[in-house]
């Protein structure tokens, strides 16, 4: 194992990797990936995969209006397939507090130039999904450019991208401790020994919280369980995520055919657990069979669970440490990392290297929290 | 030929992609599963994981016995959404989202 480089990167989900490989377009070549376990073994590999540019913030929706440009064209400039697909997201509203939010979104998404349509019960039934269930819709939005894709393919296609730039990845390789000289960064500590380098990025998911902590730095992330389903594969007969916040619930079905799908459980106790529950898959269950009855007859094969990595605005952690120089964050992505992975990792590639990001991440710096400069999303499924 | 004997018949992956794949890089199980399927079908792995971590240990050195195996996951065995959704939601709400505790 190399002894030092000019970036260290902790995890190998999707921003690690992804971190890497523009750092290495950018000529920041000698990056090493220390990986805990194998590539996506974290939260990348435990989520649903949706890509979607409906929020409710102005900052995060241009996030996500501009990581699906890159996605779009992913497939293409990694040479891998990542199962791309702009099938649209609809979001359904059981509330009145849903619609009026609801309004507020699109009226702000359109400004910002996304196509977004606001849809009636029977119009979700006639042009988006004829089998869905709409009792107790009030209304949908949708946005056909929504997209998903492949985690598992993404984060590979990521990796090996990054490698044939000459980034090295280091598999199971957990980091002990954060080093640091004379109050900067000076590498990281391993299982299997020390690389100094005098950039270091954190990107471990929830794990991040105790990796920081080593060199005394008080993330304020909480891990979350999240659980998760696939069923047997089926032809297609749906294309977009459907999602709802007030009915707590997302799927959608993947290229190879499967339901995937899952919900947060507002109960759960922080915590890193990440057991599957019989309550989940019962409560589930539910919930597909009710939205959609014809999966009554379909099997599910298998669940499990992963790590929200949550901040007190479920909005990432980017950037240096004031009180860490060379020390950067990109944690904290609340549930939403995979889908702003690509155009959030960009722009951390543009700071680390120093050149000017093409988007303010200030907003996105650990400072906000000192300052209590915090907006809520309310779209956080 | 050996290459095009189908180890996992679930996802009809081959000798052949399987050597190619821990050739590349994926000398578990677990990322062997998630590449290329292998363990994602209706029976979880419990034909090919053995059959995947023998391959693996020829092309490696490891010992099988040593080869990571997938971890488990439930359900036991595949099972009807209908089946699980009977009786309603445990939590007994039918709107979702916010969850009364008894």
């Amino acid at each position: 194992m190399k002894t030092s480089a000019d970036c260290v990167i902790i995890g190998g989900g999707v921003v690690g990797t992804a971190v890497a490989y523009y750092l290495a377009k950018r000529g920041m070549t000698d990056c090493v990936i220390v990986e805990a376990d194998y590539l996506s073994s974290g939260a990348t590999g435990r989520c649903g995969g949706g890509i979607r540019q409906q929020w409710s913030t102005e900052a995060n929706t241009r996030l996500a209006i501009e990581s699906v440009k890159l996605f779009a064209g992913l497939e293409e400039e990694l040479g891998a397939d990542i199962e791309f697909l702009q099938g649209g997201y609809l979001v359904l509203a059981y509330t009145e507090e849903d619609e009026r939010q609801f309004e507020k979104n699109v009226a702000l998404q359109r400004v910002l130039g996304l196509d977004v349509q606001i849809l009636s019960p029977a119009d979700i039934n006639e042009k988006v999904v004829p089998e869905l269930n709409v009792d107790g819709v009030r209304m949908a939005t949708y946005c056909a450019q929504d997209a998903s894709a492949n985690p598992f393919l993404t984060t590979q296609a990521y990796a090996d991208a990054a490698r044939r730039l000459g980034v090295t990845i280091e598999l199971f390789t957990p980091v002990t401790k954060i080093l640091t000289e004379g109050g900067r960064i000076a590498g990281v500590e391993t299982t299997r020994g020390r690389i100094s380098a005098p950039i270091v990025v954190n990107a471990a998911g929830s794990h991040s919280v105790p990796i920081a902590a080593t060199a005394g730095i008080d993330l304020p992330i909480k891990p979350y369980r999240r659980e998760i389903l696939v069923t047997e594969p089926l032809e297609r007969f749906f294309h977009p995520m459907i999602i709802s916040f007030s009915f707590g619930i997302y799927f959608r079905q993947v290229k190879h055919g499967a339901v995937i799908g899952g919900y947060g459980d507002p109960a759960e106790p922080p915590g890193f657990n990440q057991t599957s529950s019989l309550k989940f898959l019962r409560t589930m269950s539910w919930k597909l069979s009710r939205l959609m009855p014809r999966l009554n007859t379909v099997k599910v094969v298998r669940q499990w669970a992963g790590l929200y990595d949550i901040t007190p605005d479920a909005q990432p952690i980017l950037g240096e440490l004031d009180e860490l120089p060379g020390f950067f964050q990109a944690n904290g992505f609340s549930g939403h990392g995979f889908m702003i992975c690509p155009k959030v990792a960009v722009l951390l590639a543009q700071a680390i290297t120093g050149e000017e990001p093409d988007m303010d991440i200030e907003r996105l710096s650990a400072r906000r929290f000192a300052d209590g400069r915090i907006t809520q999303d309310r779209s956080v499924v | 030929m050996k290459e095009d004997v189908i180890i996992c018949r679930c996802e009809d992956i081959t000798y052949g992609e399987i050597v190619e794949a821990v050739r590349g890089g994926l000398t578990t199980t677990e990322e062997i599963k998630r590449i290329l399927r292998c363990g994602m079908g209706p029976c979880q792995g419990r034909t090919c994981s053995r059959l995947i971590a023998r391959i693996i240990s020829q092309e490696t050195g490891v010992p099988v016995a040593e080869v990571r195996f997938p971890v488990v996951r439930p359900p036991t065995r595949p099972v009807e959404i209908g089946v699980m959704a009977a009786g309603g939601p445990p939590d007994g709400n039918p709107s979702g989202g916010e969850y009364d505790e008894d």
